[in-house]
Order: C-alpha cells, then sequence, then structure tokens
C-alpha cells in the first residue's frame, strides 16, 4: 500500500484495528507493467527529491529504479491534467496498457493486524540552520547525503564526481562532522547520530577512488567514533594507506572565497591556533533527527517519545515501545547504522510473533498443486511465444520476423506472438497451446526473467510441465529498449536470443524439487543474556529449546553489571530472565554443559550435550550461537599488582558493595581503550567509553566533590548515549585526551598510592594525578570459540568474533544455513543491542523452525560420481559448506538442502564432473555456440572456400 | 569470398543479481548501447569457468565480456572473488599464448549501475571494434 498513512489504530495487543488512508496514485498497479512510457511522454519536470534535488523527475515517476513496488505513480501536485484542469493526459494517451487512471480517489481502509512495527526512519538533518555554514547560500556546501548521490553510478551525475556550482571535478575537499549532532545551539539535538564518521570516512574513500588526480581529502570532527565492526581498521586505512586527513576541530565559519566557487573553512586548531584553510568543495555531516510527521504518527498511536524525539523503550526491550503490541525497529528507535537496523527489524518481527505465535499460519493459503506431466521419454517440442508488449517492443523489433524465425529453428513446433504475454488471457493461450499442441518446453521473448520469470513457470505448472522446462528471451529490456534507433539489429539480436533460449531450453531435462523434514527445536549455545532472550524467543513461539551453558549458573557477564547506560538496574532483569528461562516449559537448561560434536544440517542438526558427566544428542533444526566476550586482563597499568588499580566490572562491584576504596575515594581515574584500538586488537570494544561514563557519574553521586577523570582517545559515546557525557562534563567530570603514542604513565609508591601521568592535549605538558581508585576500561575479548566454529563450520574474524554472513545486510546469520549469532560472541556491544540481536536470530532461527519442511532441489549442482576423480577441488571453493568429500568413496557429495545454485563448484570442477541444473556445461556451451552459429557458418564457408 | 563487413560479435556472461540486473535498469533508463554484445545469464560470475570463455573464442568470439557483482555483494558471498581468480589467470593466460590482450573484460556492475551498464558495453565495444576481428575468427577451421 504505497502512498499511504497511518491515521488512526483501535483495540489491544493481538488486534488491533488500524486506519489507513491511502493516496491515489492515479495508476492502475495491476495494469501497469512498468514500461515507463508515461514518465518518457510526461511533459512536467520537477525536482526529484530521490537525488537530493540534483536531478529532475517527470511528475509521471518511479521514485527510484529499485523502488518497491516497482509501479510508477503520477504526483498530483505537479501534474499539469490536475494543476490545469483536465488537460495533457500525455500519459493517459501512451500507456499500453490502459494503467493511467485519473480519476482514481484515495481510500481509506481499516486493516485489522495484531501487532504493528514501527520503522518511520529518520530525516537528514536540514544544515540551514547553521548561518555561520552558508549551506544555503554557497552552492559547494552540501550535505553527506547529497554527495552520496553525486558518487552512485545512478545519481544525477552518472557517477561522475563533480560540485554543484561549475560541474568541476573537485580535487580538495572537506567533510565536517556533528553537523546537527552533539549541538544544542543549533538545533536541540544534543545526541550523537553514530553513522556519520564512519559515512564521512566512507565518502573520502569513495572520492579518492572516483578522482582522477590526488584528491585531498581532510575530515573535521570532534571525536572519532568507530565504534562498529572492523570500523576501526576501516579508519585506520583511510589515514594511514589513503591518507585521509583527520583534523580535531568544530569549524567555526564557512565562507565564500571571492572570486571564485571555492570555500573558505576558519577553524581553531587543537592548540587553539585560528586557522583558514580554502576548499573546493564542503561537504556537512548532517546527522539524523525525527521527521515532524512521524512524531505525528506516534502520537496517533500513543506511543511515547523519549527527550530526543526518538521512541521510548526500555534497554531490556529495546524493541516495544509504550504501547503493547507496538513495537519499533530501526532509527525511530534511536540514531543507528545499517546491521543494527537489521537486527532490529528481525527483533520486531521476533517480538511480534511472540505474541501472536498461536495465530501462525491462520491466514496463510496454500497453493494448490498440479500434477506434472511426465515429459522424460518426449522428443523437445517447444513452443515460442513472442511478446510486442503493446509498443514496447513491436516499435522497434520486428516481432513477426521473430516468430517466423523461431519456427525454422530445431525442436520448435510452434510459435505465437501476443500483445502482451504477461497479460491474464494470454497466460491462459499458453496454457491452451500447450495442451494443444503437445508442447513440452516453452520459451517467452519478452521482457525480463528477473521480474516474469516465475509467472510464466507457474502458468506452465498449470498445465502440466514441470516449472524448469522454460527459458525467456530478454528482447525488451535488453533488447527494443537500449538498440532504439536500430530495429534491424535489435531485431537480430532478438532472433539469436530466442536460437539460443530454445537452444539450451531443449537440453533441459525437469527438475526435482524435494521435501526434508524439519526438526522443530531449536539449539542455543551461552547461557547469557544474550542465549536466554534467544532461547525465550523461540521458547515463546512454541518451538523447544536446549540452553547449553559452560557455567554452573545462568546469567553470564549480566551478573556483574550494575546499571546501562541510561541508569536502568540490571540484575532484576537478570534475575526475572533466569526465572523466566527456568520456569519456561519448553526450555530445557544445560549446565557445566558443552557441545562435542555437531551432525547434519539446516532443519536436521543432532549436536552432542556433555552436561556434568551425561551425554545427550538433541536433535535441532537451528541454532544460535551466543557464547558471549571476555575481559581483556591487562599487563599494564599494575594491574593485579596493585589493589587500587580495577577494571570496569571490578568497579561495578566494588560500587555494588560499596567498597571503601570507593566510597571513600577522593579522586578517580579511567583509562579508556586497555587492550582496544592497538595493533594487536585493531578494534573498538565499543561499550567502554559508556560503561566508564556512566561509572564516573556514580562516584560524582556518592561524592560530588570526588575529583574524577577520564582518560581517553575518542569518546564514543555514540548514539543517545552522548546525552550522560554530556551530563558528565556538567557534573565536572574531567575529560583528558591522549595519544596512543604517548600512553599514561601509572606508577606506584611505597604505600601503594597511585600516581598517574598523562599529557594534557591542550597544554602540552605532563599531568599528574593521584587517583585513590584507578579504572581501567579493558578490551573485551572471546575466547574458546574456535571449536565450536568448527563444529559448526562457521568462519572468525582475524579479531577472532564470530564471522556473519554479511556484515551490513544479514547481521545474525552465517552463510550456512540454520546457524545464527547474537550477542558479543559477534562484537562487543552493550546490552541493549545484545538482547536485540538475540532476538533477532530468534526470529531468523524460527523463520526455519516454522517450516513444515525444507524445500530442497530445483537450481542446485550434482556431482556424477562416475566422473568424479575424488581432487576436492570444489569442497574449498563453495561458501555455504554444502559440499562434503567421503572418504570411503573418494567422491564429492552436495547437499541440495545446503546449495544455493550458484555454480562455482561446477565451473571448479577440472572434469566437469558437476552440474548446475539449468545451467549445465553443455547448456552453456550450447548458448555460446547458438549465439556465434553464423559466424561458424561463414568460418566453414570460408574454409571450404 | 568477398570480404564481409566487420560485424563484432560480443559475449556478455552476467550474472543473475548484479550485472543483468544492471542491464535491465539500463533498459528500463532507455540507456542507448550497440547491439553488438549477446547475453548469457548465469547465477553467478562464478559459475563461468574458463572452458566456457574459450569456447566464444574458439567459435569466433570478438570479445567476451563477464558482469558480476561489486566484490563485497556477491549474492553467494564469495563467487566473484573466485571470477576475479580465473579470468584474472586466463587473462594472463591468452597473453601468454599470444592471443590479443583486452578481449577478455571483466567488470562488476550491480543492479543500480545502469548508466554504468550502458556505458561499459559501448566502450567495450569500441574497443573491440578498434581491435577489429578476432584472428581464431579469421583463421579457417582446421580440416
Amino acid at each position: 500500500m504505497a502512498p499511504a498513512q497511518v491515521v488512526g489504530i483501535s483495540g489491544e495487543p493481538g488486534n488491533f484495528s488500524v486506519k489507513v488512508h491511502q493516496a491515489a496514485r492515479y495508476i492502475d498497479m495491476e495494469k501497469c507493467i512498468s514500461c515507463g512510457l508515461c514518465a518518457e511522454k510526461c511533459p512536467k519536470k520537477v525536482s526529484d527529491e530521490y537525488n537530493m534535488g540534483l536531478a529532475k523527475r517527470k511528475s509521471a515517476y518511479l521514485s527510484y529504479p529499485q523502488a518497491v513496488p516497482p509501479k510508477y505513480a503520477i504526483d498530483k501536485d505537479s501534474c499539469i491534467y490536475f494543476k490545469k484542469g483536465g488537460k495533457c493526459k500525455a500519459c493517459e494517451k501512451f500507456c499500453p496498457t490502459g494503467a493511467v487512471d485519473f480519476d482514481q480517489k484515495d481510500v481509506d481502509r481499516d486493516i485489522n493486524v495484531g501487532a504493528v512495527i514501527l520503522a518511520a526512519g529518520f530525516q537528514p538533518y536540514d544544515p540551514s540552520r547553521y548561518g555561520a555554514y552558508n549551506y544555503t547560500k554557497l552552492a559547494n556546501v552540501i550535505t553527506g547525503m547529497e554527495f552520496e548521490r553525486i558518487l552512485a553510478a545512478a545519481g544525477p551525475f552518472s557517477g561522475h564526481m563533480v560540485r554543484p556550482s561549475d560541474h568541476k571535478e573537485p580535487t580538495k575537499i572537506a567533510w565536517l562532522q556533528c553537523v546537527g549532532s552533539r549541538d544544542v545551539n543549533h538545533c536541540d539535538h544534543s545526541y550523537c547520530s553514530a553513522v556519520c564518521c564512519m559515512y564521512a570516512i566512507k565518502e573520502a574513500i569513495i572520492a579518492k577512488e572516483h578522482s582522477k588526480v590526488p584528491l585531498d581529502a581532510a575530515i573535521f570532527f570532534m571525536d572519532m567514533r568507530t565504534h562498529g565492526k572492523e570500523f576501526e581498521k576501516y579508519y585506520w586505512r583511510a589515514r594511514d594507506e589513503q591518507g585521509v586527513r583527520f583534523i580535531r576541530s568544530r569549524v567555526h565559519t564557512i565562507d565564500a572565497v571571492p572570486g571564485s566557487d571555492d570555500v573558505n573553512i576558519r577553524y581553531l586548531d587543537e592548540h587553539g591556533n585560528l586557522k583558514d584553510e580554502i576548499f573546493e568543495l564542503v561537504i556537512l555531516s548532517v546527522g539524523m533527527e525525527v521527521a515532524p510527521e512521524v512524531m505525528a504518527l506516534a502520537q496517533t498511536l500513543g506511543v511515547a517519545l523519549n527527550s530526543d524525539q526518538f521512541a521510548e523503550t526500555s534497554s531490556f526491550t529495546p524493541v516495544s515501545t509504550s504501547r503493547p503490541g507496538v513495537f519499533v525497529c530501526g532509527a525511530f528507535q534511536g540514531p543507528k547504522d545499517i546491521p543494527q537496523s537489521v537486527m532490529e527489524a528481525s527483533a520486531a518481527a521476533s517480538a511480534a510473533s511472540e505474541m501472536l505465535s498461536e495465530a501462525r499460519y491462520s491466514l496463510a493459503k496454500k497453493k494448490p498443486k498440479f500434477a506434472e506431466r511426465d515429459v522424460a521419454a518426449e522428443e523437445p517440442r517447444v513452443g515460442v511465444f513472442v511478446c510486442s508488449c503493446g509498443v514496447n517492443i513491436a516499435s522497434v523489433v520486428d516481432v513477426e520476423a521473430v516468430r517466423d524465425y523461431a519456427l525454422t529453428l530445431p525442436n520448435v513446433a510452434f510459435v505465437e506472438n501476443s500483445l502482451f504475454a504477461c497479460s491474464q488471457d494470454t497466460q491462459g493461450l499458453i496454457k491452451e497451446r500447450i495442451k494443444e499442441h503437445n508442447l513440452n518446453r516453452v520459451v517467452v521473448a519478452s521482457c525480463t526473467p528477473r521480474t516474469h520469470e516465475p509467472t510464466f513457470q507457474e502458468t506452465i505448472t498449470e498445465a502440466g510441465l514441470n516449472k524448469y522446462l522454460f527459458q525467456m528471451a530478454n528482447i525488451r529490456d535488453q533488447g527494443s529498449w537500449v538498440h532504439q534507433n536500430e530495429p534491424e539489429a535489435a531485431t537480430h539480436r532478438a532472433k539469436d536470443q530466442v536460437r539460443m533460449a530454445v537452444a539450451t531450453v531443449a537440453l533441459q531435462p525437469p527438475l526435482q524439487e524435494f521435501d526434508l523434514p524439519v526438526t522443530k527445536a531449536g539449539l542455543v549455545i551461552g547461557g547469557g543474556v544474550a542465549g536466554m532472550e534467544a532461547a525465550l524467543g523461540l521458547a515463546n513461539q512454541g518451538y523447544d529449546v536446549a540452553l547449553v551453558e559452560k557455567k554452573d549458573f545462568l546469567g553470564g557477564h549480566a551478573r556483574k553489571l550494575n546499571h546501562t547506560w541510561n541508569g536502568e538496574a540490571v540484575q532484576p532483569y537478570v534475575d526475572d530472565l533466569v526465572a523466566r528461562v527456568t520456569s519456561h516449559p519448553k526450555v530445557q537448561v544445560y549446565l557445566n554443559a558443552d557441545i562435542t560434536n555437531v551432525t547434519g544440517f539446516v532443519g536436521n542438526f543432532v549436536s552432542t550435550i556433555v552436561s556434568e558427566g551425561r551425554e545427550t544428542e538433541v536433535p535441532h533444526g537451528a541454532a544460535i550461537i551466543a557464547i558471549g566476550g571476555h575481559s581483556y586482563k591487562p599487563k599494564e597499568y599494575l594491574y593485579k599488582e596493585n589493589p587500587r588499580v580495577l577494571l570496569s566490572l571490578e568497579m561495578d562491584q566494588a560500587l555494588r558493595e560499596k567498597n571503601p576504596l570507593v566510597t571513600g575515594a577522593n579522586s578517580a581515574v579511567f583509562i579508556q581503550c586497555v587492550g582496544s584500538r592497538e595493533p594487536e586488537r585493531p578494534y573498538c570494544s565499543r561499550v567502554c567509553c559508556t560503561h566508564s561514563v556512566e561509572n564516573a557519574l556514580r562516584l560524582k553521586e556518592i561524592n560530588p566533590d570526588m575529583d574524577v577523570y577520564v582518560l581517553y582517545r575518542d569518546l564514543r559515546t555514540y548514539g543517545l548515549r552522548e546525552n550522560i557525557y554530556k551530563e558528565a562534563r556538567e557534573k565536572g567530570v574531567i575529560f583528558i585526551r591522549y595519544e596512543l603514542e604517548n600512553k599514561p604513565k601509572v606508577t606506584q609508591a611505597a604505600d601503594g598510592s597511585l600516581t598517574v601521568t598523562v599529557i594534557d592535549h591542550i597544554l602540552g605538558i605532563p599531568v599528574h594525578l593521584n587517583p585513590d581508585v584507578l579504572t581501567l576500561a579493558s578490551a573485551i575479548i572471546v575466547k574458546e570459540q574456535e571449536k565450536l566454529a568448527q563444529l559448526f563450520k562457521v568462519p572468525l574474524t582475524n579479531d577472532g568474533f564470530f564471522l556473519e554472513a554479511h556484515m551490513k545486510l544479514r547481521p545474525v546469520d552465517f552463510a550456512t544455513d540454520g546457524v545464527f549469532v547474537a550477542g558479543l560472541a559477534h562484537y562487543p556491544k552493550p546490552m541493549d543491542e545484545a538482547i536485540a540481536q538475540a532476538k533477532a536470530a530468534a526470529a531468523r532461527a524460527a523463520l526455519v523452525l516454522a517450516l513444515d519442511v525444507i524445500r530442497a532441489g530445483g537450481v542446485v549442482a550434482h556431482v556424477d560420481p562416475e566422473t568424479c576423480s575424488g581432487c576436492q577441488a570444489c569442497v574449498g571453493v563453495c561458501p555455504f559448506g554444502a559440499i562434503s568429500f567421503k572418504e570411503d568413496e573418494k567422491l564429492a557429495e552436495v547437499n541440495q538442502a545446503l546449495c544455493k545454485g550458484c555454480g562455482t563448484c561446477a565451473a571448479n570442477c577440472p572434469s566437469e564432473c558437476i552440474t548446475l541444473f539449468g545451467f549445465s556445461h553443455k547448456q552453456l556451451y550450447t548458448q555460446v555456440d547458438e549465439a556465434l552459429a553464423e559466424l561458424e557458418a561463414e568460418m566453414e564457408e570460408a574454409a571450404g572456400a | 569470398m568477398a570480404e564481409k563487413e566487420y560485424e563484432a560479435k560480443i559475449i556478455g556472461f552476467f550474472c543473475n543479481w548484479c550485472t543483468y540486473a544492471g542491464a535491465d535498469l539500463a533498459g528500463v533508463s532507455r540507456l542507448q548501447y550497440p547491439a553488438n554484445i549477446r547475453v548469457i545469464r548465469v547465477m553467478c560470475s562464478g559459475t563461468v569457468s574458463p572452458h566456457h570463455v574459450l569456447r566464444a573464442f574458439q567459435k569466433g568470439a570478438d570479445g567476451v565480456l563477464i558482469g558480476g557483482c561489486h566484490i563485497g555483494d556477491c549474492h553467494y558471498l564469495k563467487g566473484n572473488y573466485m571470477t576475479i581468480k580465473r579470468m584474472t589467470f586466463l587473462q594472463d593466460l591468452l597473453k601468454f599464448t599470444g592471443f590479443e590482450d583486452g578481449r577478455l573484460h571483466l567488470e562488476w556492475i550491480s543492479a543500480a549501475e545502469g548508466p554504468k551498464f550502458a556505458q561499459v558495453i559501448r566502450e567495450f565495444t569500441e574497443k573491440i571494434k578498434k581491435m577489429g576481428p578476432s584472428r581464431l575468427k579469421i583463421a579457417p577451421k582446421a580440416a
């Protein structure tokens, strides 16, 4: 339903009635074939929002090429017909399917749902309010979002990096961080937007790649916040390998340079000197904010917002809003990047599914099954249907000639033209023709298989044919549309593509799909917060769960934490969580337990759990790895040598136990990045800055006069956590920055008193501190993960964390199906994120467990045992661990349930004994041969002559 | 036999998820490029083996273009890493055997890069046209 908007809600969790106002798009989505003629013919040009106003679009438009649904719409606000009362209608005249409908009306709908998920996103901050930055006046001061569009190959300048004023390629670019973030003066956004440091670095690196000359790229920042997985290394690469300049300063003013389009930046350097530097382009790294209409939506739904206008949530229920049954994910929950948004999306789905598990599948409709004709013994009889797509194909390609040509090809038994091959009546006709002419294979020459193959496959299935006995020849998207001025060449190409399709479909045998049973139970490894939340997520959706914990208690490191960053007490939550887990009838807890063996694959694992001397074989359909992390035990800073030196978690303990060392202290120091962001451990441990700031505040609570110092490299209180950093500064906590090359020095006197010496970055001189207690914010590491990684055949990063299938888009999945990851084993993270990831893992695992069967087969690889030499060249290249080597027979074998059909193994097999069904070697060779068939005829002729 | 005008023949192996989709987008955007190419859709550029490419040259193709997802974007996680390895190896091998350099080209084009797709096809076609017919094509088949 787009464009649509929620205008009201009533009812209760499990049974909401949601009022949706669906605005007319003036195009019938059923009829629109996305050919784009309406946009081509539309005479009205308006600013293109998708390209940040840097390009134009028409009033009849598709928001962007990958828009979902991929259907056009008419923008009423600019359309000439609506503006001038009935004139124009060019789109209606040219639309080949009659999809344009100016009489379409807005519709109000009432939708009955059990749960609501809000994923309303953010809007980029509008920097016009920064008067001294002159964003509105200077053409070459743009936002990061605008620069994204400039860099995009599909953007306004086709990916040519040019600046707006004169379309010249800039050779010197500056990025200004924290525009609209960490700033209460211009915008009342005290929070950090959490993503801008990374996007600025990314843009700088891409800009350098795009630039023909060595580009001078400079990033002006306050704290470099690269706290995500693999982010720190990216930052280092930008600085050390790409030569991006990082300048620690908040820029004061941007001015025009008279007589040129360049701009001047005025700033104070680290030593307090006022500097001016001229750049050819300045990019403002604008932050995120909640849009006013989203705030209004929150009000409509009765969802509370926090002081920064994001949806109010608790750290322990990070995707639940204040209104039961209404969940939230993504940037509306708080500023965040893509991986975190994706995790929360799955977490919200899990939370909703837990609530609605009883109703699962109650509204699902099953597709009818059609009997399949056995064509194995038949000679190929191919039917070729050549589509005109209205005028889309026929105006360029001679479709009758293509049809006549097709009839001359071997194995072709029937040919026909159609106006729209995808229309309902043509589908019916194809079915009839299959029966009438006893066709056993079908080629449709029309648009792209990427959108229409499933439609035609369904049609031939209904006519009793195996759906794989089908090929498309793309003569529109890769034919008539791209060779508009060369009708002959386009027709020639269309004939060739049809010949290739016919030849390959003739070689196609029917492919079988088969069903494998699913063990509807989960295995969760790790009994910390992430493991328990994941286990409950699955159990609440109705699946049995085995929860395996190495220690003799549940709770993990959360047992040692006092508060979350926003002050919520951890222990009551953990107690309650443990109680919910241990009392849940579907959760079986194994303490003092270990996994010693794993066999099977997605849907059908069997793992051996050894617990207290007993061995249990547990069948499960999916597994979640949540083994957590550990704190690095430093060898530096007198840790374990002086009782006044504590780790962060020991400071929590001291605070909890009201240890006189802490309660009686007059001075306290925190040292950040102990073991993190160093060559040995080149990653940020993500939680330590916030943890230290939070404990610094606790100390100030105990004794407001206590001298509290935090020695840091970059203060990384990302997102809304920035608010407690601000609070700490207001309460007199002193932050002193140090450099990696100039680490603080800790010495002790004979009486055990400590001296911490650090070079003050402003004064440039050593400062001596004498803390009564020193807290080391030590790194988070993973232990004993290799064995588990081997058992489940999943990879690890160089830093020892589990490596997910895709850093951005699949943050809880492994490439190996049915195995998922959550919590600190994936990367250091605070409790709210660990809980969200645990719920996400539960949602992803439930997708497997909810299936009655796993469908395997179809386009998968197959090893011919007759010709396999057992060389194992295929085994290593499979990204999905789907190929195993059978030692006894010295043969490779593909597990079709795990195979994704990429064919990399087939290409690697030296004897070509692996076939990717549907894309066999023979079919690929044949397509090559057919593509060049005319040439061969000529060559033979030449040879004979 | 009279010399027929040389018409460059180019074979494209495009992965379903990125370059083939980019080619579709070029169509939706009505971006024009020469019609010398014949496209073979594969699920992943990693499906293409050096043998498939050699077959195309054997049969007289003047150019072969392999299109995959950008590194890191592979639908099958690392298929395109295999493509790089195989095709750079094959490029070296072709050079070593004395076959003209540049007739085998590898390009990463995403589903969103319609303009890039059209530009790559235009440039590659132009290059192949300038290079003239492949020697394998002119050479008559061994009797």
